[in-house]
């Protein structure tokens, strides 16, 4: 990591403490869903922009890191931070189950595969047979979690929602620390190796199906996280809420953003977050008329998303070299 | 029995939509290797414009072949506006295009039409209907096989049929004889936009129109197309009377109806891991 | 002799590699040239620059039009017909749709028909087989087929890629025989890239040697057996 990268991320972190205490409840709650967001859209990122695998079909994950969330709140009487991890499992070891015979298809059919799961997401939630606990169409209510009684006995005062945004900004620190420490290290290259040069990656000893599934399986337990916290944030989880259109919004995120990049994951989940409000006042259909036109617009004109632009515009800056856009898309 | 017999009926003619779609999408895998995952809102779309002119006035048969060649029209111009320039893209970024485009229609659609469900009418006469059958169930078979036979005739015997399957088999090959295989891969595109829309039409009267009408149809078609053989046309009619059946049959008696849209997901997944080419199919979907 | 075919300067390249530096020769009506030279030399490159398949710079004009630059399909339907290096067989079509589709510029349909029943003539395995799939073919049909479907287009100007390549010799002397008695009989042009140099100069009334990118000797197919050069490298002897 350069010295500068280093300022700028200990500038942004400080950036996102301060935050909350000059922002309304409202806007640190939609703050908190930037972060869940970023978190989910990072996940997705490790999938399909570093690893190549095309997935459609992330929203169903969230949509079963969120359920997790809720049905052990709302069932088991989990304190909600417990719910974490055990939704981050599920998804891990699903997507898991799930990457493994998705590892055989190349492209195209993992796509279509993904798509499937998608769609009939909302069906499998709604089932009748699994209202007991699902709730049904209705699906499951959850209280927002108070701020901890230490913390008040150490005479810091937090609003509930304030409280939130940190608990998720702390996890989502750690994740994308995670997440980085994976990218640059060994399996990061093994992942975009196989990405780019599936034969000579196997040629050099890289066991593709190994790296491929764990790759699903690690995205899978990011996107879930992200769901249990989303589930956690907005109080509420229905099988509506998680169509196909929740996972067609990831995609939007890491191609806006900025696939195989970091920081394209917070671009992407500022744009998911904030544009569709925006376009909100158009009319009902607007914000997804938007995401139809940045998605095709982002692939014609600048295929490594926000985070690419930056970087090229910071790099052409410092060094006033001509730019090669080589990191097209995989 | 006779309540099997009602089922398997049903899911023929379900399945006869199915076999449409599904053949669009197999017609635009053999050109360009690329599964449209657009079709299905392409096909909402025509109906919405079919709906359109039946409220305007225009009667049902008109209003049927003019949405056709409006479907067709706008087909080619996708491919030559939207797909045209990602055409040697990686898969990546034609899958991103394809679901920019599902988006558009879809929001567009809601848009100008709205969100409210709307009932679209079926136009066959109750004379049509058989003891087992409901007389739209009978009209979409027939207008199904007929639209089939079309296409086969089309494909098989002119020469400009022979040109399309020719450009999507050997593109170099083809411009050595003369052929312009970007506006073959054009033709394909409206074909298939052409067959959606009556997939559409067909299907409108049993799911009722509204712009997220064909997001199950197109899983089903999906799964057909698969079953058959993803670059088999003649499997893909097979593969959608079968997944007609199958589903008709499992929602009924087994799973029941709100799970059905899962039979599609447990045929796609089973199909590519089982047996990746279909039952008819040559591909070797290549197993990485 | 009134040129049919005049190649000045033409240049191609793959990517960023360069393989043709400046090709000069031309081709008169009626007449057959023989293309010689090694492996890599630029043959197959010459007859994909000349039908716009390669990225080409330079001078091509075919029948007093310059073509260098046009579509691929448009030079097809100028009347160059290309019999490509691998066939460019239709594996999934029957025999006799890949020999319609060789016609597929053409719109005299019954001109069509008496042509496909010519080619039956010059080729009886391939009416035998009319109905089957051409990739079920053998290799030797199958250049059979891709002579007939080049012929089909009807062109002025035919080019051969190898067509000898994978035949048995008895195959190759009955294919070059009907190859001259076609171009005797409707006087189509070939341009014909060869391996197998002592039969191409047989067939062939001029011809001409390329070497890494540029002719290097051209002349009458007579002179070009007589040259030293030529048939210590070529010819073998």
């Amino acid at each position: 990591m350069s010295k500068k990268l280093v300022t700028v991320t200990i500038l942004l972190i400080v950036l996102a403490c301060v935050l909350p205490l000059v922002l309304t409840n409202y806007r640190t709650f939609q703050a908190t869903l930037v972060l869940v967001y970023a978190i989910a859209l990072l996940g997705l990122n490790i999938l399909t922009g570093y690893n190549g695998q095309i997935s459609l079909g992330h929203g169903a994950f969230y949509a079963i890191g969120a359920y997790a969330a809720a049905m052990l709140m709302d069932q088991a009487g989990m304190p909600y931070w417990a719910t974490i991890p055990i939704a981050g499992a599920v998804c891990l070891v699903i997507g898991f189950l799930f990457g493994l015979p998705a590892l055989r298809l190349e492209g195209l059919y993992l796509a279509l595969a993904t798509f499937a799961l998608a769609v009939s997401m909302p069906p499998i939630l709604k089932a009748h047979f699994l209202e007991k606990w699902t709730g049904g169409v209705q699906g499951i209510v959850i209280v927002k979690p108070d701020p901890p009684a230490w913390l008040a006995a150490a005479g810091v005062k937090l609003s509930a929602d304030q409280w939130l945004y940190y608990f998720v900004l702390a996890i989502a620190i750690v994740l994308f620390i995670a997440g980085w420490n994976l990218i640059s290290g060994r399996v990061g290259r093994a992942l975009v190796a196989i990405r780019d040069h599936h034969t000579a990656a196997e040629a050099m000893g890289i066991n593709s199906a190994i790296y491929k599934s764990l790759a699903f399986g690690v995205s899978a337990m990011y996107t879930g996280i992200a769901g249990a916290l989303g589930a956690i944030a907005v109080q509420f989880v229905a099988p509506d809420s998680f169509t196909v259109f929740l996972s067609i919004t990831f995609l939007v995120g890491i191609v806006v953003g900025g696939l195989a990049s970091l920081s394209g994951a917070l671009h992407g989940a500022l744009f998911i977050q904030f544009v569709p409000n925006i376009a909100d006042e158009l009319s009902k259909a607007a914000p997804w008329a938007v995401f139809g036109v940045f998605l095709i617009g982002f692939v014609y004109l600048m295929p490594t998303g926000v985070a690419g632009a930056l970087r090229a515009l910071t790099r052409r800056r410092s060094s006033g070299k001509l730019l090669h856009p080589k990191e097209a898309l995989p | 029995m006779e309540a099997v017999l009602l089922q398997v009926l049903a899911g023929l003619a379900t399945g006869g939509i199915y076999a449409s779609l599904a053949l669009a999408l197999v017609m635009i895998y053999q050109a360009t290797h690329l599964v449209n995952f657009a079709q299905g809102e392409m096909a909402m779309f025509a109906t919405y414009i079919a709906w359109s002119l039946v409220n305007a006035g225009v009667g049902y048969w008109p209003a049927f072949l003019l949405t056709v060649l409006i479907a067709f029209v706008l087909g080619v111009l996708i491919e030559r506006v939207v797909i045209r320039p990602v055409e040697n893209a990686p898969v990546l970024a034609v899958v991103v295009v394809f679901i920019g485009l599902l988006v558009i229609l879809n929001s567009v659609a809601g848009w100008i039409f709205t969100y409210t469900i709307k009932s679209f009418p079926s136009p066959f006469p109750p004379a049509l209907g058989i003891r087992y059958m409901s007389p739209h169930q009978v009209g979409a078979l027939l207008v199904t096989l007929i639209v089939l036979a079309l296409l086969y005739l089309f494909f098989r015997f002119t020469p400009l049929g022979l040109a399309m399957r020719a450009a999507a088999q050997n593109p170099v090959s083809s411009r050595l004889v003369g052929i312009r295989v970007g506006w073959m891969l054009a033709l394909g595109w409206g074909l298939a936009a052409a067959v959606g829309a009556v997939a559409g039409m067909m299907v409108a009267p049993i799911v009722y129109l509204d712009p997220n009408m064909m997001s199950g149809i197109l899983l089903y078609a999906f799964a057909a197309a698969l079953l058959g053989g993803i670059d088999s046309p003649g499997g893909a009619v097979v593969g959608g009377l079968v997944v007609g059946v199958l589903e008709n049959l499992l929602g009924a008696f087994v799973i029941g109806n709100e799970l059905k849209l899962v039979v599609a997901l447990v045929l796609i997944v089973g199909v590519l891991l089982v047996r990746p080419s279909g039952f008819f199919g040559s591909v070797q979907v290549s197993r990485v | 002799m009134t040129a049919l075919l005049e190649v000045a300067d033409l240049r191609a390249s793959y990517g960023a590699t360069r393989v043709l530096h400046g090709i000069e020769f031309s081709l008169g009506e009626r007449s057959i040239t023989a293309v010689l030279g090694a492996n890599g030399a630029g043959k197959t490159t010459t007859l994909r620059a000349l039908c716009g398949m390669v990225r080409t710079e330079g001078e091509i004009r075919f029948a007093g039009q310059r073509i260098a630059g046009r579509r691929t399909e448009d030079i097809a339907r100028l009347g160059i017909a290309h019999v490509p290096d691998g066939r460019g067989t239709f594996l999934y079509l029957t025999t006799e749709e890949n020999l319609r589709l060789g016609a597929y510029a053409r719109k005299d349909k019954r001109a069509v028909a008496r042509d496909v029943e010519r080619m039956y003539a010059y080729f009886p395995r391939l009416k035998e087989r009319r109905r089957q799939q051409a990739g079920t073919l053998s290799g030797g049909e199958q250049q059979m087929l891709a002579v007939s479907r080049a012929l089909m287009l009807a062109p002025k100007l035919l080019l051969l890629d190898e067509p000898s390549f994978g035949l048995a010799p008895l195959v190759v002397r009955e294919l070059f025989g009907i190859l001259r008695a076609i171009n005797a009989e409707s006087g189509v042009s070939m341009l014909l890239v060869e391996q197998n140099a002592a039969m191409a100069l047989e067939l062939a009334d001029h011809a001409c040697v390329i070497e890494t990118g540029r002719v290097v000797i051209a002349g009458t197919a007579a002179e070009l057996k007589r040259d030293d050069g030529v048939r210590r490298a070529y010819l073998g002897y």
